[in-house]
């Protein structure tokens, strides 16, 4: 793990109409580090996602990914560059196939024109293998879940904790420096909780991406963070280890009331 | 398939976390499989033609039409060769934007006859410019394909009804610019205004001229062929994938590296290109063009073709094409009456066939309703002579049955047909509104009374009857199958 933080935000502010959202937010992750976001509903995790992949642009303040600056730019400009998410509420490619969702957005990694797809000129069908490949190297990192027979049915067929997967394999497919995984773990029962946790792990470890991830679930918070990120109402109240985090008095009292948090 | 123990189609136990329910999904996943297990001879036909690979069903397409000249008179070539392969080519086009990309684009027929008028302005006597066709085709396909572009920036922001509303509002601008702007540009009427243009050039070719029925045919055909090779090869590529990524999510689509924008642009673009190609040879087929050709019936019948094949499938453009084409013209006005008799009495029978089960009970209608003419046939003989024994129109062999079943009175009493048509719509309002066995005994009613508005009216207005029977079978086939043909169910997971 370098120093160097591979994205940062610098004093980001975002508001809606007289809402403020997002106010005067520093975040920063390292290479190969694990962050996670926690905070009440509402407290602006997936707005932070949504500045970062530029879906929103910031009022103020300036989103940096290895020293360049993706204030501005388009999101799929921004994709490019190495920034990959999953959505909270799933928005999978879904009648395509499980393949082809991953094959789709390699879109920008690729540049075959028109001419040279329809003529299958030599760069197309070199290409066209290489986004198999790559497709089918992504989906084997989920194993058994996402096995061979899959491959090829409609998106829609799988089942809820399947489509979670498959939007995270997606996400890989662009090849990202980093990952901003939305909620990954919701939705899913204990068993497949567990396993998530694990994912998420072995996303690190072995295909070596950095990961930026929204969680309710402290358990699974607390399995993969390297360091815990609290906001509420979009102002960051707290941030460092888990158990730092996870006790600090302003914390508790975002998540439980004043009264609780003196009473503890 | 995996195993689950004893019974494949039960799920695996679950023995260990790491070892997965295998089996469990893939069950869920055939679900559609499973309901749309066809039988018969729609199975056979669906199984077999799932059986033959792409390039094959090609192929045989290919052979299938290219034979039709050798036997096919001069006229119907035209009407059902000719005609075919252009809604086919226009359809591929329109495909591309509507089936791939998804933009619900109403101006489409525009970029047609913006093809077919500048072909026309390149090579007819109207400015006396004779450009051989190798020279105004790529002309006239930039030319087309850059006007898709700007409608695309205009109205990129667009999307669903806004992007319908703004497109058909440019289609229709179109139509009148052509048939009442006609700017005066040389001292001339540029689009000829009502008369459009005549005299248009054949397609020719570095001297060799596509004269004949037959040449048009076997040069349509090539392009049609041509222009399903390339679009299924982009389809299958970066850019294929991308449009229908954005079809389905264009959000998602945006952050994941695909530029949504450009794409639509594209789309727009190349749909374009294609339907200014398809105006070019229609132009030269016709040898003229007026801005009736390119109204909305056009743009309707070829939302049909797409649709009716199935959004998004080649096979089924191609498929819907020859259905919508081949039954349009085969009830023409020209064409003997029985043509079109024999298709609405089969249109009854089918209906009657797919809604009513058990068979018994099918046999029970189909018996009563032949009965019930026997019956009021002879005791409107015997009654009211003067109400009987009207002249069967066109009835062929039929003529004689035709006559002892159907009340048919002698010419005089010309508003009998109108009062039994307003007596059908009545019992179809009552057959929606009653239910069980009532409905299935009044049916018997309605059916013989259909029968009869037929006899007495419809097959006197030829050109009225065409349109109604040619509305039922889509309404019938597209009801059987909502997807189109040959197209895969759409599915929204909530």
């Amino acid at each position: 793990m370098s120093d160097r933080p591979l994205l940062e935000l610098r004093g980001v502010d975002k508001a809606f109409g007289g809402l403020t959202v997002v106010s005067e937010l520093d975040v920063h992750v390292a290479e190969g580090e694990i962050v996670s976001i926690i905070g009440p509903n509402g407290a602006g995790k997936t707005t932070l996602f949504n500045l970062i992949t530029g879906i929103y642009r910031p009022d103020a303040g300036d989103i940096v990914l290895d020293g360049r600056s993706l204030v501005g730019l388009p999101p799929h400009e921004i994709t490019k560059r190495g920034v990959a998410r999953t959505f909270q509420m799933l928005r999978l490619f879904l009648n395509m196939s499980v393949k082809e969702n991953l094959m789709a957005v390699q879109y920008g990694r690729t540049r075959a024109t028109v001419v040279e797809s329809i003529f299958r000129l030599p760069r197309a069908r070199r290409e066209e293998r290489e986004v198999n490949r790559v497709a089918e190297e992504k989906l084997a990192f989920f194993g058994q879940r996402l096995a061979g027979y899959r491959w090829e049915q409609p998106a829609y067929s799988l089942s809820y904790a399947n489509r979670r997967r498959l939007e995270i394999a997606r996400a890989t497919a662009t090849e990202p420096r980093i990952l901003l995984l939305d909620e990954p773990a919701a939705g899913m029962n204990p068993v497949e909780t567990h396993e998530m946790t694990e994912l998420i792990g072995k996303l690190r470890d072995n295909a070596g991406h950095t990961i930026l991830v929204i969680e309710h679930d402290m358990h699974v918070v607390e399995g993969i963070s390297d360091r815990v990120v609290a906001l509420d109402h979009g102002v960051k109240i707290a941030e460092g280890s888990f158990d730092a985090v996870a006790t600090d008095a302003r914390v508790v009292e975002a998540y439980l009331g004043l009264r609780q948090a003196e009473t503890k | 398939m995996e195993s689950g123990g004893d019974n494949p189609d039960l799920p695996a136990p679950l023995d260990s976390l790491d070892r997965p329910r295998v089996g469990v999904d893939e069950w869920v996943a055939q679900v559609e499989q499973r309901r749309e297990r066809y039988t018969g001879l729609a199975g056979l036909t669906y199984r077999a033609l799932a059986f033959v690979p792409a390039p094959a069903r090609l192929a045989l397409f290919a052979a299938f039409a290219a034979a039709l000249p050798l036997w096919m008179g001069r006229g119907d070539l035209f009407t059902y060769g000719i005609f075919t392969l252009l809604y086919a080519l226009l359809g591929l086009g329109l495909n591309v934007v509507v089936g791939y990309a998804g933009l619900l684009d109403l101006g489409y027929i525009a970029f047609f006859g913006f093809g077919a008028y500048f072909y026309a302005e390149l090579s007819s006597p109207q400015y006396g410019i004779h450009w051989s066709a190798a020279a105004s085709i790529p002309v006239v396909v930039a030319a087309t394909s850059l006007l898709g572009l700007v409608l695309g920036i205009s109205s990129r922001r667009l999307l669903g009804d806004y992007l319908a509303i703004v497109t058909l509002f440019f289609g229709q601008a179109f139509v009148v610019f052509v048939n009442v702007g006609n700017p005066t540009v040389a001292g001339k009427g540029l689009t000829g205004g009502p008369n459009g243009i005549a005299d248009i050039d054949p397609l020719s070719f570095f001297g060799y001229e596509l004269t004949t029925r037959t040449q048009q045919f076997y040069f349509l055909l090539l392009s049609v062929v041509v222009v399903l090779v390339g679009l299924h090869f982009l389809s299958e590529s970066r850019t294929g994938r991308a449009w229908r990524a954005l079809r389905e999510d264009p959000l998602a689509a945006e952050t994941m590296t695909i530029p949504v924008k450009r794409l639509k642009l594209m789309a727009f673009a190349f749909g374009a290109g294609i339907a200014g190609f398809t105006g070019c040879i229609f132009a030269s087929v016709l040898t003229a063009v007026t801005a009736g050709n390119f109204d909305l019936p056009l743009l309707i019948t070829i939302y049909a073709v797409v649709i009716l094949g199935g959004l998004g499938s080649l096979t089924g453009v191609v498929l819907g094409a020859i259905v919508i084409n081949v039954s349009f013209q085969f009830l023409a006005p020209e064409n003997p009456q029985n043509n079109a008799r024999i298709l609405f009495y089969a249109i009854v029978l089918l209906l009657l066939v797919l809604s009513l089960r058990p068979r018994w009970r099918l046999a029970a209608v189909v018996g009563g309703v032949v009965g019930l003419g026997l019956v009021t046939r002879l005791v409107d003989e015997v009654l009211a002579p003067s109400w009987a024994g009207g002249p069967v129109v066109e009835g062929g062999r039929l003529a004689p049955a035709i006559g002892d079943w159907v009340v048919i009175p002698a010419p005089g009493h010309g508003r009998f047909g109108s009062f039994a048509y307003v007596a059908l719509v009545v019992a179809i309002l009552i057959l929606t509104l009653v239910r069980g066995s009532l409905r299935t005994a009044l049916l018997v009613p309605a059916v013989y009374l259909a029968a009869v508005v037929w006899e007495n009216s419809f097959v006197e207005q030829p050109a009225v009857a065409r349109w109604i029977l040619f509305g039922s079978l889509l309404i019938g086939l597209m009801t059987v199958r909502p997807q189109g043909l040959l197209g895969t169910p759409r599915v929204e997971v909530v």
